[in-house]
């Protein structure tokens, strides 16, 4: 299995480098991740508003939501997540939360 | 009435499409009338063969070949509302009708499929609504784009899958092989580019059959426009805008709407989740929102596609478990996602694709080693998606089984996945 280095701690990931084991993320690996996959820094609230978001849905759904269900659940629009995670919101910021990527897109 | 009412119980069905329908038939075969009553309510009296929504723009079928009163396919015994649905008070097991009628429960099973939500999207009704910017994915729309293509010569035609989830996800793709086949016959495909636009990363979500069809798609030289998340369409200007502000150009739009559940469940208060769907149980079809409430189909969360197949092979689980739950057993039958669906390719060739939460789609053949051919184009495939139709209604919906196909995904005669 693939393993990625965050903050000084080597941890799990699958071969898209999302984590398999989300209890092996900390908030300080954060912008590390977010670095790495191109991800705006330093991450400000509204960011953490939707990383802390993904971890609470992951750990209550088993799945990370998806953009329509973020922007629902949260006072983050689409747009501004957009701004926030570029490209792929829902993929990036399950990435940066340290939690499998998001099942709803079958 | 006869036996003692006291003994019975009641079951209420919301929305009598394929799920609702196949599991009421098949329930009304296992139990009698003085044990069980069935209502089932849909808010109107049209069932439509939905995967021939794809072959109306094109000719190939004529709308009135796909569809047939909903309550012509219900078993006798069965009692059939037509009415929309206000709500659905799961502290008191009851459903209000927008009538004023109530129906009390003692299971309830939502099977009322999802909601096209057009105006969800900026712009997708506005300026060049069923002018420049069309959609197949209900009848209304079929038709008027069946006009629209009969008419169109040249210029860029954009498939447009808004977000997902979406009912039938090959059914855009299939679309675009079909619009290269049609305008080919019609002598102009040299003046005409189709391209399809997409949110997901390739052609489809799973890796294996993503790769297949998306060299089909190249083969066919419709473009791909992958990562795209349409926030506007443009109609004046004729282009689609993303969130990340990419534009795309188009003469004619050809638009995959933004799904949700049903209206009455944002009126019914812990029945759905944020999009309207039911939160269920993955194997088993029951909610997680209350024991006595089972969603089939489009309606329920489960992580499989919103088609046909999965709720077809849904209802032979969902049905023993609801047997059990009404003769207070313990649920035990338990789905695995099995999903399959025949892809037409265009050219009177299809291809067929099987597989389950677990296992993507691979190569081979199905239902077993001398069956259709899996992932590959062929006369065969096309020919078993044109005869599906008939047994939908003669087979699938009155609930009989077809011999071999069980709901489990076979693995035999399959190739094996290229990596784990």
């Amino acid at each position: 299995m693939p393993t990625k280095t965050f903050a000084g701690t080597t941890v799990d990931v699958n071969d898209e480098g999302f984590f398999e084991d989300p209890t092996q993320w900390t908030k300080e690996m954060a912008p590390e991740i977010a670095e790495e996959y191109g991800v705006p820094t330093p991450l400000n609230d509204r960011a953490w508003v939707v990383i802390d978001l993904m971890r609470s849905e992951y750990f209550d759904k088993g799945t990370g939501p998806t953009v329509r269900k973020i922007s629902k659940l949260s006072d983050v629009t689409t747009k501004e997540l957009f701004a926030l995670f570029p490209k792929g919101p829902a993929k990036l910021a399950a990435m940066v939360a340290g939690i499998p990527k998001p099942k709803g897109c079958i | 009435m006869s036996g003692n009412a006291n003994d019975q119980q009641r079951l209420v069905i919301l929305g009598a499409g394929t799920g609702g329908t196949l599991t009421a038939n098949r329930l009304r075969k296992k139990f009698k009338q003085n044990r069980l009553r069935i209502d089932i309510v849909d808010q109107d009296n049209q069932h439509v063969y939905q995967p021939g929504l794809l072959f109306v723009p094109f000719g190939l079928a004529e709308p009135d070949e796909i569809v047939r009163k909903r309550d012509k396919q219900l078993h006798k015994g069965i009692n059939y509302h037509q009415c929309p649905i206000e709500s659905v008070d799961i502290e008191t097991d009851t459903v209000t009708l927008e009538d004023g009628t109530t129906l009390a429960y003692d299971v309830l099973l939502v099977a009322t499929g999802t909601r096209l939500l057009f105006d969800e999207t900026e712009g997708l009704t506005g300026p060049g609504w069923r002018e420049t910017i069309h959609t197949f994915y209900d009848m209304e729309g079929a038709i008027a784009l069946a006009e629209k293509l009969d008419e169109f010569e040249s210029g860029h035609v954009v498939i447009n899958v808004v977000d997902m989830p979406i009912k039938c996800p090959v059914a855009p793709l299939e679309f675009a092989f079909l619009a290269d086949w049609y305008f080919t016959e019609k002598g102009v495909r040299d003046d005409v580019r189709i391209s399809y636009v997409t949110p997901l990363d390739g052609a489809f979500t799973k890796p294996t059959a993503s790769a297949a069809l998306g060299s089909l798609l190249d083969e066919k030289g419709v473009e791909i426009i992958s990562e795209f998340n349409t926030g506007q369409v443009d109609g004046e200007a004729r282009k689609l805008i993303s969130w990340d502000e990419r534009e795309v150009e188009f003469d004619l739009a050809v638009m995959i709407p933004l799904h949700g559940g049903a209206e009455y469940v944002e009126n019914s208060p812990g029945l759905g989740d944020e999009l309207g769907f039911i939160p269920t149980d993955n194997a088993t079809l029951q909610s997680t929102v209350k024991p006595n409430i089972f969603a089939i189909g489009d309606a329920a969360d489960v992580p499989t596609s919103k088609a046909g197949s999965v709720t077809h092979f849904e209802g032979e689980v969902l049905v023993e478990n609801i047997e059990a739950f009404l003769d207070g057993r313990p649920i035990e039958h338990s789905y695995d996602g099995h999903a399959n669906c025949f892809i037409e390719t265009g050219f009177s060739k299809a291809l067929l694709i099987d597989f389950n939460y677990e296992s993507e789609p691979v190569g081979g053949h199905y239902p077993g080693p001398v069956g259709l051919p899996l992932l590959k184009e062929s006369r065969a495939n096309h020919l078993g998606k044109l005869m599906f139709q008939s047994f939908y209604w003669h087979g699938l919906l009155p609930g009989r089984d077809i011999p071999g196909i069980g709901p489990d995904m076979p693995s035999f005669g399959k190739k094996q996945p290229v990596s784990g």
